[in-house]
């Protein structure tokens, strides 16, 4: 009897957290329905929920304009090559730090934390001039390493939690069935190990992707990628809302996609480990 | 001996990242410190000139400087208070048997994915936008004019914006909190007779007061940064009213090309988040051990 | 061949001195049983031997070679850890074989010597499965069946049976000790169940705070404990342990008595004492004495004493069974 009152409660609850849910979602909604909207229905008063001419014009022109593809690929190719460019420095070093711990282990690790704490805006004028100085300014390789450094204390540091949890004791009974270092690292500490290196990879790749601070300073028109180009919507030149609610809709999909999966790397990732 | 082979072979392989880290922080730190003791201003043909102490002076009495100050504390401060205050009872209520859960949690998350330009300038266009927004047209509706957010109410626009954006990950970092609570706690409560309001004051609250901490701290960091909000919708205006430290020194180094100013307001901005990251550090730390 | 021997082996964590100098011999095909309480160096004897830590000092022969230089990998031991340690993402026949994979054997080869170890440990039918889907005995086994299939000069057992509920475990017991007497392989094994060490020793090494109390045969042991260390970790219940009058009495400063070499009597010559709590088992019954100044002291019958809590007896040591220790608690001798 002093249970029943849950079933009121899920009612009640459920209620309550949709309502939030759907508060919250409001906007990117809302967006979305932009999207399929004529340029007139999107800047209609009053504005209409459902009942509009559905059109797929937005997307068909946003694709074709041969911009935002070359955007949408500056995007792939930052976010991608500055996340795989850290993978490969952090897993030797979230491997050492895990597996051999020294007495300095965990202040080098701390320190590196440290490193991503810094504003952005502290630096940015010494990384402008020597970027503007070696050429790197509005291009692809210039972004790829700053954002590389940028995400590259996260990537080690997630690792290093992955790694952790890695039970050292299988890694020595490979030891005593005669593996060599190598052999324990391709036979059994990497496929172990994969899961947690998918998702460092998944979370840094949105990581790097919505980055809008270094892409908007660093990158004009050849590099910038997606958050830039849409950032050149904001001067106001006219009605076509609905073409940039279907450029950010794409923009933001994969992402949000990637982003459901990566909740709980998220914690991981951004907290530092200081919540369970 | 054995093990001293991976020994070093563990120095070499954790030297790479080590070096990258240390110089990506020592060079330009050391290069801000050095400029924000010229008045080098690269619209004028380049010219240094060794000025000591003398941006700092400029940069901490500026008007600009106290009124981006201001700004960056309210802004910071408002959006820890209102991330927090609605986080608690989001994730509450996300710990509740909701029917569907995982597509609300799907639709809290999402903001955080979103990126900062779009969500921005979805803000500003489609709902902001004293003509033809939504919510214009929704105070329309109750006979209320409609606030042009932009030009009346600049910084709280640009609160409303973050909040939105760092809710989800409040609200995450509290709800994988609370499922840490552990449920036969909450038992023993209940067998010593607590009411659900006695639970949460007495057990669920102190539970969640390190990651309240810790959410506090993470979120101040990367806060006292905004800066993509800004730049696309209001550029810092109207005047300096939506100005924070982030975007002055922005300003001053990319529009004014006033290196040296920009350089000392830089090395401000970094003090202020050391402090902070100094405590998220010795947290971080403390957790290490366990 | 797997004779081992200890030559003043030390091991020091830091500041903190695990293990104080230990010497041991032990012969190819016995089975030798590190026992003692938590935190005295037994688990960190055997890493030792198996090359998982570096010695401090001190040298370590494998047959006659020594090892302290070599990797684990090229000392030829088989190790079986308190938790399995199997490799998750293995089927159990890639877990058993990959000690013969790393040893670059033929195929053909490997399957044949896993698919003999699977049949001598019942693991036939579970061979394509993963560790994840067997019970804690069956991976109890794939951890022993990779250990056997190598043929090593040893095995090595870190607590292997804790794990285990306690019926399992006397069954578990049983079958480590039979494998090892039919492939006659020298065996290590760490415990700190003196129960364990007992039934499955052929010599058992007392440890203590790093250092090695005693090492010898489990009657040895009993019959004959070096100091008061050993004489009251060996042996359950714990012996009873008398100061003062009544051991100088003997010529002892401490004079020992195990509980089942008290006699008991409702009057008569002996200690007085009345019961405090009395534990019928059925097959034995223990008494817990309050014997006054000589503290309380406990009694074992075999089978059934209707006795109950506040009745008085008298006690009186059987005088062949005696324990007499100077006080330095080393053990004297007649």
């Amino acid at each position: 009897m002093a249970r029943m009152a849950t079933n009121r409660r899920v009612a009640i609850s459920t209620l309550g957290a949709w309502l939030a849910g759907f508060l919250i979602f409001f906007p990117i909604l809302w967006m979305v329905l932009a999207s399929f909207k004529t340029e007139l229905e999107a800047f209609a008063i009053p504005p209409s929920f459902l009942f509009f001419h559905w059109t797929l014009e937005n997307y068909v022109t946003v694709q074709e304009r041969s911009d935002y593809v070359h955007h949408a690929l500056n995007s792939i190719i930052i976010a991608g090559g500055s996340t795989l460019i850290a993978l490969l420095i952090a897993i030797p070093a979230a491997w050492s730090m895990a597996f051999s711990p020294t007495k300095r282990t965990k202040d080098v690790l701390l320190w590196m934390l440290s490193t991503k704490m810094m504003p952005p805006v502290g630096v940015l004028v010494p990384i402008y001039l020597i970027w503007r100085d070696f050429g790197l300014l509005d291009s692809l390789t210039g972004l790829i390493i700053i954002l590389c450094l940028g995400n590259l204390p996260i990537v080690v540091w997630m690792l290093f939690t992955y790694f952790k949890e890695i039970p050292k004791d299988i890694l020595e009974a490979a030891r005593m069935d005669g593996a060599t270092i190598g052999r324990e690292l391709v036979y059994v500490l990497t496929p172990m190990a994969v899961p947690g290196l998918a998702s460092t990879l998944l979370l840094n790749l949105i990581l790097a992707w919505n980055e809008a601070f270094w892409t908007l300073n660093l990158s004009t028109l050849n590099a910038a990628p997606l958050t830039v180009f849409i950032a050149s919507y904001s001067s106001p030149e006219g009605l076509f809302w609905a073409k940039l609610s279907a450029a950010s809709t794409l923009a933001i999909a994969p992402i949000l996609v990637l982003g459901w999966f990566s909740q709980r790397q998220l914690v991981r990732g951004l907290t530092f480990g200081a919540v369970k | 001996m054995a093990t001293k082979q991976t020994q070093l072979l563990a120095r070499t392989l954790l030297s790479p990242a080590v070096v990258l880290l240390f110089v990506w922080m020592i060079v330009p730190l050391a290069l801000t410190i050095y400029f924000s003791t010229l008045h080098y201003n690269l619209l004028e043909g380049g010219a240094q000139q060794f000025v000591g102490l003398d941006n700092f002076r400029y940069f901490l009495t500026d008007p600009a400087f106290l009124a981006s100050l201001q700004n960056t504390l309210v802004l910071v401060g408002s959006v820890l208070g209102l991330t927090i205050l609605l986080g608690i009872p989001l994730a509450l209520l996300l710990d509740q048997p909701v029917i569907g859960r995982s597509i609300v949690r799907l639709m809290v998350i999402a903001p955080f994915f979103v990126m900062p330009t779009v969500s921005a300038l979805v803000w500003k266009n489609l709902l902001m936008h004293p003509v033809s927004g939504l919510f214009a047209w929704i105070a329309k509706l109750f006979g209320l004019t409609p606030i042009d957010w932009f030009n009346d109410a600049p910084l709280f626009a640009i609160i409303l914006i973050v909040t939105w954006q760092w809710l989800p990950f409040a609200t995450l970092i509290l709800l994988t909190a609370l499922q840490s609570l552990d449920e036969e706690q909450k038992e023993a409560a209940e067998m010593d007779g607590a009411g659900a309001t006695s639970t949460f004051i007495y057990i669920t609250l102190p539970h969640l007061a390190r990651p309240i901490t810790v959410v506090i701290l993470i979120e101040t960091i990367f806060l006292l940064t905004v800066f993509a909000e800004i730049f696309v919708t209001t550029g810092g205006g109207p005047g300096l009213q939506t100005t924070n430290i982030a975007f002055l020194i922005y300003s001053q180094a990319l529009i004014q090309y006033d290196i040296g100013s920009a350089s000392a307001g830089g090395l401000v901005a970094v003090v202020i988040a050391n402090i902070v990251a100094f405590f998220l550090v010795r947290i971080v730390g403390r957790n290490l051990e366990a | 061949m797997g004779q081992i021997t200890l030559q003043n082996v030390q091991k020091a964590f830091g500041p903190v001195h695990i293990i104080k100098g230990a010497n041991l011999d032990i012969a190819d095909g016995s089975f030798v049983v590190f026992v003692g309480p938590s935190g005295c160096g037994k688990t960190t004897l055997l890493r030792l031997i198996a090359g998982l830590e570096d010695v401090t000092d001190g040298r370590i022969f494998i047959d006659g070679k020594n090892v302290v230089d070599v990797p684990p990998a090229k000392r030829g031991l088989s190790m079986v850890f308190q938790s399995y340690a199997l490799y998750p993402h293995m089927s159990v026949r890639g877990n058993i074989a990959f000690g013969l994979k790393m040893a670059g054997l033929p195929r053909a080869e490997i399957n044949r010597k896993v698919e003999a170890a699977a049949a001598t440990l019942n693991l036939t039918p579970y061979l394509d499965r993963k560790p994840r889907e067997l019970s804690g005995g069956q991976r109890q086994r794939v951890a022993i069946g990779r250990a056997i299939v190598r043929e090593p000069k040893a095995f090595l057992f870190d607590e292997p049976l804790s794990n285990l509920d306690a019926a399992l475990r006397v069954q578990m017991r049983l079958e480590v000790t039979r494998l090892q007497k039919q492939l006659a392989t020298t065996a290590i094994y760490v415990t700190h169940d003196q129960v364990e060490a007992m039934t499955m020793a052929d010599k058992i090494v007392v440890l203590n705070a790093g250092q090695i109390e005693q090492y010898g045969t489990p009657l040895e042991l009993y019959e004959r404990p070096t100091n008061l260390f050993v004489a009251g970790f060996i042996g359950s219940p714990k012996m009873n342990f008398v100061n003062g009058e009544a051991a100088a009495k003997y010529g002892a400063a401490t004079m020992g008595i195990r509980p089942e070499h008290l006699r008991i009597a409702r009057e008569g010559e002996g200690w007085p004492g009345k019961i405090a709590v009395a534990e019928h088992l059925g097959s034995d019954t223990f008494l817990y004495v309050d014997a006054g100044t000589l503290g309380m002291l406990t009694v074992r019958h075999v089978g059934e004493l209707s006795l109950s809590p506040g009745d008085t007896i008298k006690l009186s040591p059987d005088p062949s069974r005696i324990h007499r220790f100077d006080k330095n608690g080393q053990a004297l001798r007649t």
